[in-house]
């Protein structure tokens, strides 16, 4: 790569929407009011499996104050399902329930006492069915089926000779690892309004991808698209858990029934018994010789999906895409299956089948380094994967080398000049590592419109929603370098799809990548629209002129961009309007393969562990973000810091339980995240910028990196302290001493 | 002694102004803030005193919102974050947040803000152990926390310099 001087790009510039967030004056979707707006309250099914006998709201509509109360019986002249990959999900139960939780009915009130007063007058008959709410009783053949079976995907691959191979192997290691279901915890719980009008249907909700739920309402009430608006206010975090459709559907068809806006504003219950991330139970057998070369490896994954599918399919697909790890393998034979369970649905979360994978492949990566007697970063480079290689075959190839990126995180660690003191006989220290790269599963659909004013100044429309992860500041850096114009002049419009263009989603760290090359391209439309019309007034060509600061300089002379503005429309105002499309077949020629990149994950851990008690504390954590180019660092790091936080919950405390279809801890008192008090003693994120991405200078996505490789860095290092393998997480204090003293049996 | 559905006249004062405004005994002071006041930085979401996000300085103290009925706020004195705009202390968290990316979605700011002006009305000088212990009653799911206690500290230095 060339190096380019920039103004803007590459600073850890302010926050474009600072101001607005610390004062309170930002306004999310629970901060909506439309006049004449309803109170919706849920009716939950009190039963993880049942079928449903009968319903009768007659009580419930008569109380004063109620507007409608809608049940399956009112989903006609609609289509009455929903859901990204299979449309298997009721809009509110339909003749059965499926988990715990399940909205059966919903009311529509004049305020939300009366709402939730109607709700406990809505009787529902059920018949019970047994329930299997974890992978092990739904597979039992003789579980009820909770759809027509509890299978709702497969998928697998396959490459070389693979029982040929692991014939030949030295040594066959075979290990099962179990990751638990989590929830997100968005601060602000799922929350919707929605208008239903006889010709439109105006919605505003803490949706990451309004584009979809733009299509998936106009489908479901049989409207076109420019019918239907979906208005995405500030998001009170995101993480997956709003992506695709969840509540619109329902708030939409309780407008419709009761003939008003209607608000649903949903409590941390219920956003737990809306989406959460899938369980999984990997079995991974490797075969190796005894220089410790990969020759073959096989897996058998199962991952719980919940209830519906909601993102089953995908993350079916990708935690068998993931679980390879960063090798080079010859022979490869990969399976996966997504089931249903008595639970609550599971969708995407922050790198989606990514953590599920790594924590079984890089926990077996190093039991392999520990029974050959090989360094596990040793046995790591002598089989990593390196630039051009197709980790995956018939994927795209690896953009840079990883070993390079790998040692900046040893580096920073100290990891080769590391001397273990444990404080006491009883408490130990080690040090774990884990690496691993995840492809991306974001689609190269994006458009972008910048309008330039006569004044200088410019307006930026994208569909990107801002859930926290910094879009509209990157998306304004990213103008205002192209547009050679100061920060300050430029807004950015996002998220009504009444406004601004397409976009397909804001998930799979896609936005500065495929979004930013959108805006990239629009403002350099723009901008080479005003070297036209430069070109014009000093009578010269185009490429003769220089743009900077906001002015068209040739020979000295200069002119500002205003000014040519407002000359070409030859009065005081007017306007310039730049386009930029995405497409597979961009015109850099790099988003034609897929994955649109490959995302890097890379950490480092140092634990200490209490063989009394079980108790890990993490005293370091060394993490990488590999962005290609930071365009904020700052964001960068905040991203990378933020999933390795949400990693430390899954890895040592968080896990949603079940029982007998029950969710025994849906709330955040019995359901722990962590706190200032989990920060690590240090953490660190290293950013690496080798410009081998295909976004804007050579950027690529970060975000979900960071969330990838803690758990299996953590286990390796209580390994490397005690000698004891864990293969379930979390790594509760129970579960860890329970371990270790078995091990001293 | 107090019936379901009875109305309360709550007088107390707001971010230095007084209000009257009629309450049920089980409206929850955040209610009260967002809906009848239209203070919208308060934000609901754990409804258990865990998460942070409502908090709101009482007589100068941070309480969760969203477990204090609005009624015990009679004749006190409330803080909301739109209340801090010419508040000294704020100016330099408002700069130290900024500047060292402690914001993201911003969901849990106000609060964080709010809790983070009461740590250093209290402690000018907290230490980093002092600032984890206090402030572990604010969630923030976005940034892992370590930006937040870095501008708290920025916040803290730059105002002993003064």
């Amino acid at each position: 790569m060339t190096q380019q001087k920039f103004n803007t790009v590459g600073q850890s510039v302010r926050r474009i929407d600072s101001y607005d967030k610390i004062s309170g004056r930002a306004v999310y979707s629970v901060d909506v009011v439309v006049p004449g707006m309803a109170y919706a309250k849920l009716v939950p099914s009190p039963l993880p499996h049942a079928l449903i006998k009968s319903i009768d709201a007659s009580k419930a509509r008569a109380l004063p104050g109620v507007y409608a109360v809608l049940t399956a019986a009112e989903l006609v002249n609609m289509e009455t399902h929903y859901g990204s990959d299979k449309k298997d999900r009721p809009i509110v139960a339909m003749n059965k329930v499926r988990f715990q939780g399940e909205p059966v009915a919903a009311v529509a009130a004049v305020d939300l006492a009366t709402a939730e007063a109607a709700a406990e007058l809505v009787e529902v008959e059920y018949e019970a069915l047994s329930a299997a709410s974890d992978l092990t009783s739904a597979l039992l053949p003789d579980a009820e089926p909770i759809h027509d079976s509890n299978y709702c995907h497969e998928y697998g691959y396959e490459w070389g000779d693979v029982d040929a191979a692991f014939a030949g192997c030295d040594r066959i290691f075979e290990d099962t690892f179990v990751f638990p279901m989590v929830y997100h915890y968005a601060m602000e719980p799922h929350t919707c309004v929605v208008s239903y009008e006889h010709d439109r249907i105006r919605t505003w909700t803490s949706a990451q991808h309004p584009f979809l739920v733009r299509a998936e309402l106009a489908r479901i009430f049989g409207m076109q698209l420019d019918q239907v608006q979906v208005v995405v206010p500030y998001v009170g975090g995101g993480y997956g858990s709003k992506s695709y459709t969840k509540i619109e559907p329902l708030v939409a068809a309780l407008s419709r029934e009761a003939g008003r806006p209607v608000r649903l504003a949903q409590s941390v219950e219920e956003s737990m018994k809306t989406v959460r991330r899938h369980a999984a139970r990997a079995t991974i057998r490797t075969g190796v010789m005894n220089d410790g070369t990969f020759v073959a490896r096989e897996c058998l994954s199962y991952v719980d999906t919940g209830g519906y599918t909601d993102n089953g399919v995908r993350v079916t697909e990708r935690i068998s895409d993931r679980i390879v790890g960063p090798y080079i393998f010859d022979n490869v034979r990969v399976k996966s299956y997504g089931i249903y369970t008595n639970s609550t649905p599971a969708g995407s979360f922050r790198s989606i089948g990514g953590p599920q994978a790594s924590w079984a492949c890089e926990s077996q990566t190093d039991i392999i380094a520990e029974a050959l007697g090989i360094d596990p970063i040793q046995l790591r480079l002598k089989n990593l994967a390196k630039k051009g290689d197709e980790v995956r075959r018939g994927k795209r190839p690896l953009e840079g080398d990883l070993a390079p990126k790998l040692q900046m995180v040893l580096d920073k660690f100290g990891w080769d000049t590391y001397v273990r003191e444990d404080p006491s006989p009883t408490v130990k220290r080690g040090i774990g590592f884990a690496c691993n790269v995840t492809n991306s599963g974001a689609s190269p659909t994006s458009t972008s419109l910048v309008r330039f004013h006569a004044d200088g100044s410019s307006t930026v429309y994208i569909g990107t929603t801002e859930i926290g992860q910094g879009s509209r500041s990157v998306m304004a850096q990213i103008a205002a370098e192209e547009l050679r114009i100061p920060l300050a002049s430029i807004k950015v419009i996002g998220s009504d799809t009444d406004a601004v263009p397409y976009d397909r989603s804001t998930g799979s760290s896609r936005s500065t990548t495929l979004m930013g090359l959108a805006v990239h391209d629009a403002a350099v439309d723009v901008r080479e629209q005003l070297l036209e019309i430069a070109a014009k007034h000093f009578e010269t060509f185009a490429d003769q002129i220089e743009a900077a600061d906001g002015k068209a300089t040739f020979k000295g002379e200069s002119m500002t961009f205003g000014a040519l503005v407002r000359e070409m429309f030859g009065g005081s105002g007017g306007e310039l309007m730049g386009r930029g499309y995405v497409t597979q077949n961009h015109a850099s020629g790099r988003l034609t393969q897929d994955p649109v990149f490959w995302e890097v994950s890379i950490g480092a851990a140092e634990v200490e562990v209490d063989e009394d008690t079980g108790t890990v504390k993490l005293l370091r954590y060394v993490s990488a973000s590999d962005p290609g180019k930071a365009i904020n660092p700052k964001q960068v790091e905040g991203q990378d810091e933020g999933a390795a936080m949400q990693a430390i919950g899954h890895s040592m405390f968080e896990e949603m339980l079940f029982e007998d279809g029950q969710f025994l801890n849906p709330n955040l008192v019995d359901y722990r995240v962590p706190t200032f008090e989990d920060l690590p003693g240090e953490f660190e994120t290293v950013l690496i910028e080798f410009g081998d991405g295909p976004g804007p200078y050579g950027s690529k996505g970060v975000g979900e990196g960071g969330i990838v490789c803690v758990a299996p860095a953590i286990a390796n290092a209580i390994f490397n302290a005690t000698g004891v393998r864990l293969r379930e997480l979390p790594l509760t204090p129970e579960r860890v001493w329970r371990a270790i003293e078995k091990s001293k049996q | 002694m107090v019936q379901a559905n009875q109305k309360l006249t709550v007088a107390f004062n707001v971010n230095g102004g007084d209000v009257e405004i009629d309450v049920t005994p089980e409206t929850a002071l955040v209610d009260m803030l967002r809906d009848g006041l239209l203070l919208k930085g308060a934000k609901r979401s754990c409804d258990m005193q865990v998460c942070g996000a409502c908090t709101v300085l009482v007589d100068g103290l941070p309480v969760s919102a969203c477990t204090v009925p609005a009624f015990e706020v009679r004749g006190k004195s409330v803080t909301t974050i739109e209340g801090l705009a010419a508040d000294d202390r704020m100016a330099g968290l408002t700069d130290a947040f900024i500047d060292n990316a402690a914001i993201q979605c911003g969901f849990c700011t106000p609060g964080m803000v709010l809790a983070a002006k009461s740590l250093l009305d209290r402690n000018p000088h907290p230490s980093e152990d002092e600032i984890k212990d206090y402030m572990r009653g604010n969630i923030c799911r976005c940034t892992g926390y370590k930006k937040i206690v870095e501008a708290i500290q920025e916040a803290a230095q730059k105002a002993v310099q003064g």
